[in-house]
Protein backbone atom coordinates (compact mmCIF):
# COMPACT_ATOMS: atom_id res chain seq x y z
CA UNK A 1 0.00 0.00 0.00
CA UNK A 2 0.99 3.28 -0.72
CA UNK A 3 1.42 6.14 1.74
CA UNK A 4 -1.47 7.87 0.35
CA UNK A 5 -3.49 4.96 -0.01
CA UNK A 6 -2.76 4.06 3.72
CA UNK A 7 -4.08 7.79 4.37
CA UNK A 8 -7.24 7.13 2.49
CA UNK A 9 -7.88 3.94 4.26
CA UNK A 10 -7.37 5.90 7.51
CA UNK A 11 -9.32 8.90 7.48
CA UNK A 12 -11.53 8.09 4.34
CA UNK A 13 -12.42 3.95 4.58
CA UNK A 14 -15.93 3.98 2.16
CA UNK A 15 -16.75 0.49 3.83
CA UNK A 16 -16.36 2.02 7.53
CA UNK A 17 -17.92 5.56 6.65
CA UNK A 18 -20.71 3.64 5.02
CA UNK A 19 -21.45 1.16 7.92
CA UNK A 20 -21.51 4.38 10.37
CA UNK A 21 -22.73 7.38 8.77
CA UNK A 22 -26.49 6.34 9.60
CA UNK A 23 -25.28 7.03 13.25
CA UNK A 24 -22.91 10.09 13.03
CA UNK A 25 -26.74 11.25 10.87
CA UNK A 26 -28.48 10.29 13.57
CA UNK A 27 -25.99 12.61 16.13
CA UNK A 28 -26.44 15.52 13.40
CA UNK A 29 -29.92 15.34 13.85
CA UNK A 30 -28.85 15.72 18.30
CA UNK A 31 -26.90 18.13 17.72
CA UNK A 32 -29.18 20.86 15.24
CA UNK A 33 -32.15 19.74 17.86
CA UNK A 34 -30.26 21.14 20.60
CA UNK A 35 -28.39 24.22 18.93
CA UNK A 36 -31.37 25.56 18.00
CA UNK A 37 -33.38 25.08 21.45
CA UNK A 38 -29.87 26.69 23.12
CA UNK A 39 -29.78 29.48 20.26
CA UNK A 40 -33.71 30.54 20.73
CA UNK A 41 -34.07 30.00 24.84
CA UNK A 42 -30.81 31.21 25.62
CA UNK A 43 -30.95 34.44 23.54
CA UNK A 44 -34.68 35.36 24.92
CA UNK A 45 -33.66 34.47 27.90
CA UNK A 46 -30.75 36.91 28.12
CA UNK A 47 -32.65 39.73 25.83
CA UNK A 48 -35.65 39.69 28.90
CA UNK A 49 -32.71 40.13 31.59
CA UNK A 50 -31.01 43.01 29.85
CA UNK A 51 -34.57 44.22 29.77
CA UNK A 52 -35.38 43.74 32.95
CA UNK A 53 -31.97 45.53 33.85
CA UNK A 54 -33.00 48.26 32.32
CA UNK A 55 -35.36 49.08 35.39
CA UNK A 56 -32.76 49.62 37.42
CA UNK A 57 -34.30 48.02 40.10
CA UNK A 58 -31.12 47.93 42.51
CA UNK A 59 -31.52 44.26 43.94
CA UNK A 60 -33.12 42.69 40.51
CA UNK A 61 -29.47 44.35 38.64
CA UNK A 62 -27.26 42.77 41.14
CA UNK A 63 -28.91 39.29 40.78
CA UNK A 64 -28.55 39.65 36.87
CA UNK A 65 -24.96 41.17 37.04
CA UNK A 66 -24.07 38.27 39.25
CA UNK A 67 -25.77 35.88 37.49
CA UNK A 68 -24.36 36.81 34.14
CA UNK A 69 -20.48 37.46 35.55
CA UNK A 70 -20.57 33.51 36.78
CA UNK A 71 -21.66 31.75 33.73
CA UNK A 72 -19.41 33.99 32.10
CA UNK A 73 -16.28 32.85 34.31
CA UNK A 74 -17.44 29.56 34.57
CA UNK A 75 -16.30 26.59 31.95
CA UNK A 76 -19.41 24.95 30.91
CA UNK A 77 -17.66 21.75 31.28
CA UNK A 78 -17.58 22.62 34.98
CA UNK A 79 -21.20 23.08 35.06
CA UNK A 80 -21.61 20.11 32.74
CA UNK A 81 -20.16 18.19 35.36
CA UNK A 82 -21.24 19.52 38.25
CA UNK A 83 -25.17 18.88 37.33
CA UNK A 84 -24.75 15.82 36.41
CA UNK A 85 -22.99 14.08 38.68
CA UNK A 86 -23.96 16.00 41.52
CA UNK A 87 -27.72 16.75 41.70
CA UNK A 88 -28.70 12.70 41.28
CA UNK A 89 -27.17 12.70 44.71
CA UNK A 90 -29.03 15.36 46.09
CA UNK A 91 -32.30 13.73 44.63
CA UNK A 92 -32.85 15.51 41.45
CA UNK A 93 -32.46 13.63 38.49
CA UNK A 94 -32.36 15.21 34.81
CA UNK A 95 -30.94 13.49 31.40
CA UNK A 96 -27.69 14.41 30.12
CA UNK A 97 -29.49 15.96 27.14
CA UNK A 98 -31.29 18.49 29.83
CA UNK A 99 -28.41 19.24 31.94
CA UNK A 100 -26.16 19.75 28.42
CA UNK A 101 -29.34 22.28 27.31
CA UNK A 102 -29.78 24.00 30.37
CA UNK A 103 -26.21 24.48 31.40
CA UNK A 104 -25.34 25.91 27.47
CA UNK A 105 -28.42 27.56 27.43
CA UNK A 106 -27.42 29.79 30.87
CA UNK A 107 -24.36 30.04 29.61
CA UNK A 108 -25.62 31.53 26.37
CA UNK A 109 -28.11 33.54 28.13
CA UNK A 110 -25.60 35.11 30.05
CA UNK A 111 -22.77 36.71 27.48
CA UNK A 112 -26.50 37.74 25.80
CA UNK A 113 -27.49 39.80 28.41
CA UNK A 114 -24.03 41.34 28.35
CA UNK A 115 -24.15 42.42 24.62
CA UNK A 116 -27.86 43.42 24.81
CA UNK A 117 -27.06 45.34 27.63
CA UNK A 118 -24.29 47.32 26.05
CA UNK A 119 -26.74 48.04 23.23
CA UNK A 120 -29.31 49.04 25.46
CA UNK A 121 -26.34 51.68 27.20
CA UNK A 122 -25.55 52.79 23.99
CA UNK A 123 -28.76 54.12 22.79
CA UNK A 124 -28.53 57.67 22.84
CA UNK A 125 -30.72 59.90 25.62
CA UNK A 126 -32.40 62.20 23.18
CA UNK A 127 -33.87 58.78 21.84
CA UNK A 128 -35.31 57.81 25.16
CA UNK A 129 -36.18 61.68 25.80
CA UNK A 130 -38.43 62.10 22.37
CA UNK A 131 -40.04 58.24 22.49
CA UNK A 132 -41.36 59.44 26.13
CA UNK A 133 -42.34 63.12 25.58
CA UNK A 134 -44.47 61.68 21.93
CA UNK A 135 -46.59 59.97 25.74
CA UNK A 136 -45.04 56.39 25.35
CA UNK A 137 -44.56 54.88 28.84
CA UNK A 138 -41.22 53.50 30.05
CA UNK A 139 -41.80 49.89 28.78
CA UNK A 140 -43.27 50.99 25.49
CA UNK A 141 -40.30 53.02 24.58
CA UNK A 142 -37.67 50.30 25.72
CA UNK A 143 -39.65 48.12 23.47
CA UNK A 144 -40.37 50.11 20.67
CA UNK A 145 -37.27 52.48 20.05
CA UNK A 146 -34.77 51.41 22.88
CA UNK A 147 -34.56 47.84 22.08
CA UNK A 148 -34.61 48.00 18.07
CA UNK A 149 -31.22 50.04 18.15
CA UNK A 150 -29.80 47.69 20.78
CA UNK A 151 -30.67 44.72 18.73
CA UNK A 152 -28.88 45.90 15.35
CA UNK A 153 -25.70 46.70 17.61
CA UNK A 154 -25.72 43.50 19.34
CA UNK A 155 -26.57 41.15 16.06
CA UNK A 156 -22.67 40.75 15.07
CA UNK A 157 -21.54 39.68 18.41
CA UNK A 158 -24.81 37.81 19.19
CA UNK A 159 -23.81 35.70 15.99
CA UNK A 160 -20.15 34.79 17.00
CA UNK A 161 -20.96 34.23 20.57
CA UNK A 162 -24.13 31.71 19.82
CA UNK A 163 -22.24 29.58 17.09
CA UNK A 164 -19.27 29.47 20.20
CA UNK A 165 -21.59 27.95 22.43
CA UNK A 166 -23.99 25.76 20.51
CA UNK A 167 -20.45 24.11 19.10
CA UNK A 168 -20.46 23.20 22.79
CA UNK A 169 -22.74 20.76 22.37
CA UNK A 170 -19.81 18.37 21.33
CA UNK A 171 -19.16 18.51 25.20
CA UNK A 172 -22.44 16.47 25.94
CA UNK A 173 -19.93 13.38 24.65
CA UNK A 174 -18.32 13.68 28.27
CA UNK A 175 -21.54 12.49 29.96
CA UNK A 176 -23.39 10.98 27.14
CA UNK A 177 -25.65 12.92 24.88
CA UNK A 178 -25.57 10.71 21.74
CA UNK A 179 -24.42 14.01 19.30
CA UNK A 180 -22.14 14.32 16.79
CA UNK A 181 -18.89 13.58 18.45
CA UNK A 182 -20.44 11.04 20.43
CA UNK A 183 -21.55 8.63 17.55
CA UNK A 184 -18.51 9.27 15.78
CA UNK A 185 -15.96 7.91 18.82
CA UNK A 186 -18.08 5.14 19.80
CA UNK A 187 -17.85 4.30 15.85
CA UNK A 188 -14.10 4.67 15.75
CA UNK A 189 -13.64 2.21 18.95
CA UNK A 190 -16.06 -0.04 17.10
CA UNK A 191 -14.26 0.02 13.94
CA UNK A 192 -10.39 0.83 14.78
CA UNK A 193 -10.50 3.15 12.39
CA UNK A 194 -10.13 7.17 12.12
CA UNK A 195 -12.92 7.89 9.23
CA UNK A 196 -15.62 8.36 12.06
CA UNK A 197 -13.99 11.33 13.25
CA UNK A 198 -12.87 12.81 10.09
CA UNK A 199 -16.95 12.74 9.02
CA UNK A 200 -17.86 14.09 12.48
CA UNK A 201 -15.43 17.07 11.73
CA UNK A 202 -16.43 17.34 8.44
CA UNK A 203 -20.33 17.41 9.58
CA UNK A 204 -19.24 19.96 12.12
CA UNK A 205 -17.72 22.15 9.31
CA UNK A 206 -20.51 21.66 7.29
CA UNK A 207 -23.09 22.83 10.02
CA UNK A 208 -21.09 25.97 11.98
CA UNK A 209 -19.22 27.01 8.26
CA UNK A 210 -22.08 28.45 6.67
CA UNK A 211 -23.20 30.85 9.90
CA UNK A 212 -19.28 31.64 10.32
CA UNK A 213 -19.39 32.76 6.85
CA UNK A 214 -22.82 34.90 7.80
CA UNK A 215 -21.40 36.14 11.22
CA UNK A 216 -18.44 37.51 8.79
CA UNK A 217 -20.49 39.21 6.71
CA UNK A 218 -22.80 40.40 9.11
CA UNK A 219 -19.12 42.19 11.16
CA UNK A 220 -18.81 43.98 7.53
CA UNK A 221 -22.52 44.81 7.32
CA UNK A 222 -22.84 46.71 10.36
CA UNK A 223 -19.90 47.87 10.91
CA UNK A 224 -19.02 51.72 12.43
CA UNK A 225 -17.85 53.41 8.87
CA UNK A 226 -14.25 54.24 9.03
CA UNK A 227 -13.12 57.90 9.97
CA UNK B 1 -31.59 21.68 52.06
CA UNK B 2 -28.87 19.70 54.27
CA UNK B 3 -28.57 17.23 51.25
CA UNK B 4 -27.80 19.58 49.05
CA UNK B 5 -24.87 21.54 51.22
CA UNK B 6 -23.34 17.76 51.86
CA UNK B 7 -23.59 17.10 48.24
CA UNK B 8 -22.03 20.41 47.00
CA UNK B 9 -20.29 22.68 50.18
CA UNK B 10 -18.68 19.27 51.81
CA UNK B 11 -16.16 21.02 53.73
CA UNK B 12 -14.14 18.22 54.85
CA UNK B 13 -14.51 16.91 51.09
CA UNK B 14 -13.13 19.73 49.84
CA UNK B 15 -10.20 19.91 52.55
CA UNK B 16 -9.50 16.43 51.67
CA UNK B 17 -9.82 17.13 47.83
CA UNK B 18 -7.38 20.25 48.38
CA UNK B 19 -4.08 18.96 47.38
CA UNK B 20 -5.11 17.07 43.99
CA UNK B 21 -7.03 20.00 43.07
CA UNK B 22 -3.87 22.23 43.69
CA UNK B 23 -1.78 19.66 41.73
CA UNK B 24 -4.52 20.26 38.76
CA UNK B 25 -4.38 24.15 39.41
CA UNK B 26 -0.85 24.21 38.49
CA UNK B 27 -1.10 21.90 35.12
CA UNK B 28 -3.74 24.42 33.97
CA UNK B 29 -1.50 27.41 34.41
CA UNK B 30 1.40 25.65 32.87
CA UNK B 31 -1.40 24.99 30.06
CA UNK B 32 -2.47 28.53 29.99
CA UNK B 33 1.30 29.76 29.58
CA UNK B 34 2.11 27.24 26.80
CA UNK B 35 -0.96 27.55 24.55
CA UNK B 36 -1.71 31.83 25.08
CA UNK B 37 1.46 33.05 23.72
CA UNK B 38 1.30 30.08 21.16
CA UNK B 39 -2.27 31.24 20.02
CA UNK B 40 -1.58 35.20 20.26
CA UNK B 41 1.67 34.51 18.23
CA UNK B 42 0.10 32.39 15.81
CA UNK B 43 -2.71 34.82 15.63
CA UNK B 44 -0.82 37.32 14.59
CA UNK B 45 1.01 35.16 11.53
CA UNK B 46 -2.87 34.76 10.51
CA UNK B 47 -3.92 38.38 10.79
CA UNK B 48 -1.07 39.68 8.47
CA UNK B 49 -1.68 37.07 5.90
CA UNK B 50 -5.41 37.93 5.99
CA UNK B 51 -4.32 41.44 5.31
CA UNK B 52 -1.62 40.78 2.70
CA UNK B 53 -1.27 41.61 -0.30
CA UNK B 54 -1.17 37.93 -2.73
CA UNK B 55 -4.36 37.07 -3.37
CA UNK B 56 -3.64 33.03 -2.31
CA UNK B 57 -2.01 33.94 1.03
CA UNK B 58 -5.48 35.87 2.12
CA UNK B 59 -7.72 33.35 0.80
CA UNK B 60 -5.74 30.83 2.76
CA UNK B 61 -5.88 32.67 5.92
CA UNK B 62 -9.40 33.29 5.81
CA UNK B 63 -10.12 29.79 4.31
CA UNK B 64 -7.92 28.51 7.93
CA UNK B 65 -9.63 30.91 10.31
CA UNK B 66 -12.96 29.92 8.95
CA UNK B 67 -12.73 26.22 9.48
CA UNK B 68 -11.13 26.17 13.12
CA UNK B 69 -13.59 28.80 14.08
CA UNK B 70 -16.51 25.71 12.81
CA UNK B 71 -14.60 22.96 14.45
CA UNK B 72 -15.58 22.47 18.45
CA UNK B 73 -12.29 22.58 20.14
CA UNK B 74 -13.11 19.38 21.60
CA UNK B 75 -14.02 17.51 18.17
CA UNK B 76 -10.18 18.99 17.08
CA UNK B 77 -8.95 17.70 20.81
CA UNK B 78 -9.96 14.34 20.09
CA UNK B 79 -9.43 14.06 16.43
CA UNK B 80 -5.50 15.28 17.25
CA UNK B 81 -5.32 13.06 19.80
CA UNK B 82 -7.38 9.81 19.45
CA UNK B 83 -7.82 9.72 15.46
CA UNK B 84 -3.78 10.84 14.71
CA UNK B 85 -1.96 7.82 16.31
CA UNK B 86 -4.58 5.46 13.62
CA UNK B 87 -2.01 7.87 11.16
CA UNK B 88 1.37 6.55 13.28
CA UNK B 89 1.17 9.97 15.07
CA UNK B 90 1.26 9.21 18.67
CA UNK B 91 0.86 12.36 21.15
CA UNK B 92 1.17 12.73 24.93
CA UNK B 93 -2.15 14.09 25.97
CA UNK B 94 -0.34 17.90 26.89
CA UNK B 95 1.07 17.93 23.37
CA UNK B 96 -2.38 17.04 21.71
CA UNK B 97 -4.03 19.67 23.74
CA UNK B 98 -1.18 22.16 23.10
CA UNK B 99 -1.22 21.48 19.23
CA UNK B 100 -5.59 21.41 19.48
CA UNK B 101 -5.68 24.94 21.29
CA UNK B 102 -2.50 26.28 18.91
CA UNK B 103 -4.59 25.91 15.95
CA UNK B 104 -8.36 26.89 17.52
CA UNK B 105 -6.38 29.86 19.40
CA UNK B 106 -4.57 31.09 16.41
CA UNK B 107 -7.99 31.19 14.39
CA UNK B 108 -9.28 33.45 16.91
CA UNK B 109 -6.88 35.52 18.02
CA UNK B 110 -6.16 35.79 14.05
CA UNK B 111 -9.69 37.09 13.64
CA UNK B 112 -9.35 39.36 16.23
CA UNK B 113 -6.22 41.29 15.22
CA UNK B 114 -6.94 41.57 11.45
CA UNK B 115 -10.12 43.48 12.82
CA UNK B 116 -7.84 45.79 15.06
CA UNK B 117 -5.01 46.37 11.89
CA UNK B 118 -7.45 46.81 9.39
CA UNK B 119 -9.06 49.25 12.31
CA UNK B 120 -5.94 51.28 11.79
CA UNK B 121 -6.18 54.02 9.10
CA UNK B 122 -4.35 53.76 6.00
CA UNK B 123 -3.40 57.28 6.48
CA UNK B 124 -0.99 55.87 9.50
CA UNK B 125 1.48 53.81 7.76
CA UNK B 126 1.38 56.26 4.60
CA UNK B 127 2.89 58.78 7.11
CA UNK B 128 5.06 56.31 9.02
CA UNK B 129 6.46 55.56 5.96
CA UNK B 130 7.13 58.88 4.16
CA UNK B 131 9.03 59.33 7.57
CA UNK B 132 11.39 57.26 6.47
CA UNK B 133 10.22 53.88 8.67
CA UNK B 134 10.48 50.62 6.95
CA UNK B 135 7.31 48.62 6.70
CA UNK B 136 8.59 46.39 9.25
CA UNK B 137 9.23 49.49 11.45
CA UNK B 138 5.89 50.93 10.94
CA UNK B 139 4.02 47.72 11.68
CA UNK B 140 5.77 47.20 14.90
CA UNK B 141 5.82 51.10 15.99
CA UNK B 142 2.84 52.58 14.34
CA UNK B 143 -0.17 50.01 13.11
CA UNK B 144 -0.11 47.14 15.46
CA UNK B 145 0.14 49.16 19.15
CA UNK B 146 -2.81 51.12 17.28
CA UNK B 147 -4.56 48.18 16.47
CA UNK B 148 -3.81 46.14 19.80
CA UNK B 149 -5.75 49.34 21.49
CA UNK B 150 -8.50 49.16 19.40
CA UNK B 151 -9.10 45.24 19.97
CA UNK B 152 -7.70 45.31 23.55
CA UNK B 153 -11.22 44.07 24.79
CA UNK B 154 -11.83 41.17 22.40
CA UNK B 155 -8.30 40.22 23.19
CA UNK B 156 -9.16 39.78 26.75
CA UNK B 157 -12.69 38.53 26.21
CA UNK B 158 -10.77 35.52 23.60
CA UNK B 159 -8.75 35.06 26.87
CA UNK B 160 -10.77 34.15 29.47
CA UNK B 161 -12.33 31.99 26.45
CA UNK B 162 -9.11 30.21 26.29
CA UNK B 163 -8.54 29.48 29.77
CA UNK B 164 -12.00 28.41 30.04
CA UNK B 165 -11.40 25.99 27.39
CA UNK B 166 -7.68 24.57 28.98
CA UNK B 167 -10.74 22.50 31.16
CA UNK B 168 -11.41 20.70 27.97
CA UNK B 169 -8.07 18.90 28.52
CA UNK B 170 -9.50 16.69 31.51
CA UNK B 171 -11.43 15.04 28.77
CA UNK B 172 -8.05 13.49 27.20
CA UNK B 173 -6.96 12.53 30.92
CA UNK B 174 -5.00 15.67 31.01
CA UNK B 175 -4.06 15.72 35.10
CA UNK B 176 -5.48 19.97 35.24
CA UNK B 177 -7.85 21.25 37.60
CA UNK B 178 -11.29 19.77 35.83
CA UNK B 179 -9.62 16.45 35.62
CA UNK B 180 -8.05 16.70 39.25
CA UNK B 181 -11.43 17.55 41.08
CA UNK B 182 -13.52 15.07 38.91
CA UNK B 183 -10.95 12.50 40.21
CA UNK B 184 -11.71 13.30 43.80
CA UNK B 185 -15.37 13.32 42.60
CA UNK B 186 -14.93 9.83 41.41
CA UNK B 187 -13.22 8.03 44.55
CA UNK B 188 -15.97 10.28 47.06
CA UNK B 189 -19.02 10.31 45.13
CA UNK B 190 -19.66 13.38 45.86
CA UNK B 191 -19.44 17.04 43.98
CA UNK B 192 -17.85 19.26 46.49
CA UNK B 193 -14.35 19.33 44.72
CA UNK B 194 -15.73 20.28 41.46
CA UNK B 195 -17.52 22.96 43.00
CA UNK B 196 -14.10 23.82 45.16
CA UNK B 197 -12.60 23.84 41.64
CA UNK B 198 -15.16 25.79 40.24
CA UNK B 199 -14.29 27.90 42.90
CA UNK B 200 -10.64 28.80 41.78
CA UNK B 201 -12.19 29.03 38.44
CA UNK B 202 -14.39 32.07 39.61
CA UNK B 203 -11.11 33.51 41.16
CA UNK B 204 -9.37 33.44 38.53
CA UNK B 205 -11.64 34.91 35.99
CA UNK B 206 -14.32 37.06 37.63
CA UNK B 207 -11.74 40.16 37.98
CA UNK B 208 -11.39 39.58 34.17
CA UNK B 209 -15.36 39.30 33.47
CA UNK B 210 -15.74 42.20 35.30
CA UNK B 211 -12.96 44.54 33.52
CA UNK B 212 -14.54 43.05 29.82
CA UNK B 213 -17.85 44.33 31.06
CA UNK B 214 -16.42 47.58 32.08
CA UNK B 215 -14.37 48.15 28.76
CA UNK B 216 -17.64 47.91 26.97
CA UNK B 217 -19.24 50.42 29.87
CA UNK B 218 -16.50 52.60 28.61
CA UNK B 219 -16.77 52.62 24.89
CA UNK B 220 -20.43 53.41 24.60
CA UNK B 221 -19.88 56.75 27.07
Amino acid sequence: MTQWERFLDTFFNAAVLTRYAPDILAGVWVTVQLSILIVIVGIGLGAGLAMLRAYRVRVLSLLIVIFADVFRALPPLVLILIAFFGLPNAGIMLSSFLVLFLVLTLTLAAFAEEIVWAGLTSVDRGQWEAARSTGLGFTQALVWVALPQAVRLAIPPLTNRAIAITKMTALGTVIGVPDILNQATTAQSFSGNASPLMLAALAYVALFLPFVILARWLERRFAWKKV
Amino acid sequence: MDQLIDQFFNLEIMVAAWPTVRQGLWMTLLICLAVIPMGLAGGLIAAYAAVARARALRWGAIAFVDFFRAIPPLVLLIFVYAGLPFAGLQLSPFMAVVIAFFLNNSAYYGEIFRAGIQSVGTGQSEAARSTGLSAAQTQAHVVLPQAMRNVLPDLLSNTIEVIKLTSLASVVSLGEMLHAADLARSVTYNASPIVLAAGIYLVLLWPLVRIVSRFGRRMDA
